[in-house]
């Protein structure tokens, strides 16, 4: 029997990026600097976010889909991989973990997120999932020489492999039920043989719906993430906050949209509680912390709370809503990251909240970008931030969910008390101690990026808002 | 022949132990063996449904969730044997470095 040929156009970007993942990984045995690894790894990313530009299509019968909507995701991702490298590359020196292959790590999970992005199939998305999770676990543990990096590996891994277990448990049923893994073809079958409140597709949805949350830390699945990212070396955090939470939200908008497109009332019934416990719980909690990585956890928490609201709108406005306030909170949380990681120099940890404690005065400069990153993250315009809630509010509004939207809006003005409090610590405190600055060219660039992309989407969201509504268009 | 209702009973079976192991036991280990028991009980009812419905696909993936086992079990004996020489114990009630 000849096999044909599959087309290939549409993988393109992920072969490109295993082919330099790995040549990435041979590199560093030769190079000495590290920081060139660092170069290349964002050399390679380039090329990738090249080759997506003619990607577009439908490959391996249907598995392999690359769209608009999972091309939006991969932007994100390869822009979460240039910023996360910019702020590692004198981070991992302070840290002493300035390994190469802590580069090809990063860029391996990155490569399981695009292929989560482009999943049509049960089959690849779970492979793709783990790809992505298996490379974090590493990073998250990364510092092996200290224990919280340890724990936090240890916490991230068991939850991690228990969540993926979940998600092929409905991947069972689902199959068992319709016959097929095809996220069009279980849409089909259950429009077909009328499933819609069949106890099994419920049940698989819940299992699904569990799966997704713990990726992206939703409240109840979240127990894993205050201490993954206190523990993970910082720049990981960032990476982490960013990178695999955007991905869950791929998948879930992929899976929950099409394969269960049709029974949306049932799903959403799942959803709003999730969505209401994590926005809750996230903000409450984030009001007594004392570590910043921890604090910026549960406000991650919290904004997969809001990005939820746009999911359970189930409209393709919500769904494009949930893809520029990713983007923003790509931009605001690494920038956030970067300026808790300037702190951090060599025996001066510098994650407490009160080092912050008269930075104005001592670092007018960096206290003043903080100042941005937190306005942004409660939602002050005129920052990005605000943008971003502002779309996700009004897709759920749209799709008829005001009284979810006043709940999301009390919990975002609680949120002002834990993001300000930082600014007042910086702005009308007296400096304690000296706090030393580590500052590099690489951290300065991604400071100058996010602190731009922050204005100026704050400014002027339109572009970035019309461009998500065509990455959702054709979905 | 075995009908599939007893395998799917099994495969529950099978995975309801793995879930409660996971939430009970309290070494690393063993909370590490219940999830590859969940994975396992995964793979029983893929397998007897894709038998059933005379279909690839189930076996396919079961494949793959033995592949994608074996590196998971790699990266995660890893994590443990590293966090095991900084702090000598595999109980995760003892690993309380960070609260709040």
């Amino acid at each position: 029997m000849p096999i044909a040929m599959p087309d290939l156009r549409p993988v393109m970007p992920e072969i490109i990026m295993t082919v330099l993942a790995l040549s990435i990984l041979m590199a560093d045995l030769l190079i000495k600097r590290k920081e060139t690894v660092a170069f290349l790894s964002i050399i390679s990313v380039g090329v990738v976010a090249y080759a997506l530009a003619g990607s577009m299509g439908t490959t391996f019968n249907g598995m392999f889909v690359s769209d608009g909507y999972s091309m939006f995701f991969k932007l994100i991702f390869i822009l979460n991989v240039i910023l996360t490298v910019l702020i590692s590359v004198k981070y991992i020196v302070i840290e002493r973990v300035n390994f190469g292959e802590y580069y090809s790590l990063i860029l391996f999970s990155t490569l399981g997120m695009m292929i989560m992005a482009s999943a049509g199939d049960l089959i690849v998305l779970y492979l793709g999932l783990e790809l992505m999770a298996l490379s974090t676990y590493i990073l998250a543990g990364f510092i092996r020489y200290d224990i919280k990096s340890n724990e936090a590996a240890m916490k991230y891994f068991l939850l991690g492999a228990f969540a993926s277990a979940f998600l092929l448990y409905g991947t069972s049923m689902i199959y068992g039920l319709t016959g097929t893994t095809d996220l069009k073809a279980i849409s089909a079958y259950i429009v077909k043989n009328g499933l819609a409140s069949n106890p099994i597709l419920m049940l698989s949805m819940i299992l699904f719906a569990v799966a997704f949350s713990f990726k992206i830390a939703a409240v109840p699945f979240h127990m894993w993430a205050p201490d993954a990212y206190e523990g993970a070396p910082t720049s990981i955090t960032a990476f982490m906050s960013v990178g695999p939470k955007a991905a869950g939200f791929a998948v879930l908008g992929r899976v929950f949209m099409i394969a269960f497109g049709t029974v949306k009332i049932e799903w959403a019934g799942i959803l709003i509680p999730i969505a209401i416990l994590t926005m809750g719980v996230g903000n409450i909690v984030a009001l007594s912390q004392t570590n910043i990585k921890r604090m910026l956890a549960y406000s991650s928490i919290a904004h997969a709370g809001y990005m939820l609201l746009g999911i359970i709108a189930g409209t393709g406005e919500g769904m494009s809503s949930v893809l520029n306030y990713m983007l923003i909170y790509a931009f605001m949380n690494i920038g956030a990251f970067a300026v808790v990681i300037m702190l951090r120099s060599e025996g001066f940890k510098g994650d407490s909240i009160s080092d912050y404690e008269g930075l104005a005065k001592t670092h007018p400069m960096a206290a003043a970008l903080m100042l941005v990153f937190m306005f942004s993250l409660t939602g002050i315009p005129p920052t990005a931030g605000f943008m971003g809630k502002f779309y996700v509010f009004m897709s759920a509004i749209h799709a008829g969910y005001t009284w979810l939207v006043i709940i999301a809006v009390i919990f975002s003005a609680i949120s002002a008390y834990f993001y300000l409090r930082i600014v007042m610590y910086m702005y009308m405190k007296e400096p304690k101690e000296a706090v030393q600055l580590t500052t590099s060219p690489a951290i300065g660039l991604a400071l100058a990026i996010t602190v731009t992309a922050v204005l100026f989407i704050g400014i002027l969201p339109s572009i970035f808002v019309n461009f998500a509504r065509a990455a959702v268009a054709g979905f | 022949m075995v009908p599939l209702n007893w395998y799917l009973m099994l495969s529950t079976v099978v995975f309801m132990i793995g879930v409660f192991g996971f939430l009970t036991r309290r070494n690393i280990i063993i909370m590490f063996m219940s999830v590859e028991l969940m994975l396992n009980a995964v793979n029983i009812s893929l397998v007897s449904f894709s038998h059933y419905l005379q279909d690839m696909r189930g076996q396919i993936l079961v494949f793959f969730i033995i592949t994608v086992a074996a590196a998971e079990a790699a990266i995660g004996l890893a994590i443990i044997i590293a966090l095991f020489r900084n702090k000598t114990t595999a109980h995760v009630d003892e690993m309380n470095e960070m609260k709040g």
